[in-house]
């Protein structure tokens, strides 16, 4: 019961990182088209975003639940659990950055995710 | 519409990602493997034991290759949808496969194979997707 709430704080918080920092991302490029010389003020004025920070703030907690819940459990339960981010991921796309998840994309996310799965598994 | 610099770009910056993540972890695996455990839990120990790591080339060369990797994943964000990246980049687990089967010399069980191509099955699937459905940036 412990590992499954700190497996699905490790998802959940990696996920929701990741998701605050697409956000902060496509805030700062709003209306900007892509030079590859406005690449590191891209970066500069991200760091600006108190959405980044709250990103990082997610991540660590990801991070830290992770090597927590390796304390006590098998990598090769917790590693492979944490494959579900994938779905997890596209699930946040959809609902919270509004992206237009296509079938196609449904079915390559399943794909990676079992792939993950059989990767961490596998010997 | 999309345009082809667009998805050429993007892929670009997940090809980046994929090499630079697996590669930075190598080097810090390296690093610290060759800095060895701490020898004692306590704050003393632990200066001792991160002082150490921090003197070692090899982990800085880890941690740039992080940073760059980070840098590349924000940019890549900043105009392709997250729905996309994601998955696309899970070929840094082909590339860790590869990395351990043909310059570590590593065994690599069936089992991981048959995994590694459903992961480049799923990135293909996904590839063949816009990369962003939002606007341009």
């Amino acid at each position: 019961m412990r590992t499954a709430l700190l497996v699905a704080v490790v998802v959940l918080a990696g996920t929701g990182g990741d998701v605050l920092m697409t956000m902060a991302m496509k805030k700062v490029a709003r209306d900007e088209p892509w030079t590859w010389r406005g690449g590191p003020f891209r970066i500069l004025r991200a760091l600006a975003q108190p959405l980044l920070w709250a990103a990082v703030g997610l991540m660590v907690l990801s991070f830290l639940a992770f090597i927590t819940v390796l304390s006590w459990a098998n990598m090769t339960l917790v590693v492979p659990a944490t494959a579900t981010n994938y779905l997890v991921g596209a699930v946040g796309a959809r609902l919270l950055l509004k992206e237009r998840v296509s079938r196609m994309r449904w079915a390559g996310v399943l794909l990676v995710a079992a792939g993950v799965l059989l990767v961490c598994t596998a010997g | 519409m999309l345009s082809n610099a667009l998805r050429t770009r993007t892929n670009l910056f997940i090809a980046f990602i994929v090499i630079l993540n697996p590669l930075g972890n190598t080097f810090l695996r390296a690093g610290m493997s060759r800095a060895g455990a701490p020898s004692s839990w306590t704050s003393q120990g632990l200066a001792l034991f991160f002082g150490k790591a921090f003197q070692s080339g090899t982990i800085w060369l880890g941690m740039i290759l992080l940073m760059l990797f980070l840098i590349c994943y924000m940019l890549v964000l900043s105009w392709a949808d997250y729905s996309y990246v994601l998955p696309a980049s899970a070929g840094s687990y082909v590339v860790v496969g590869l990395l351990g089967s043909l310059v570590l010399g590593e065994h690599v069980p069936l089992g991981r194979w048959l995994g590694i191509g459903l992961i480049c099955a799923g990135a293909a699937l996904v590839g063949r997707t816009s990369p962003a459905t939002g606007m341009e940036g």
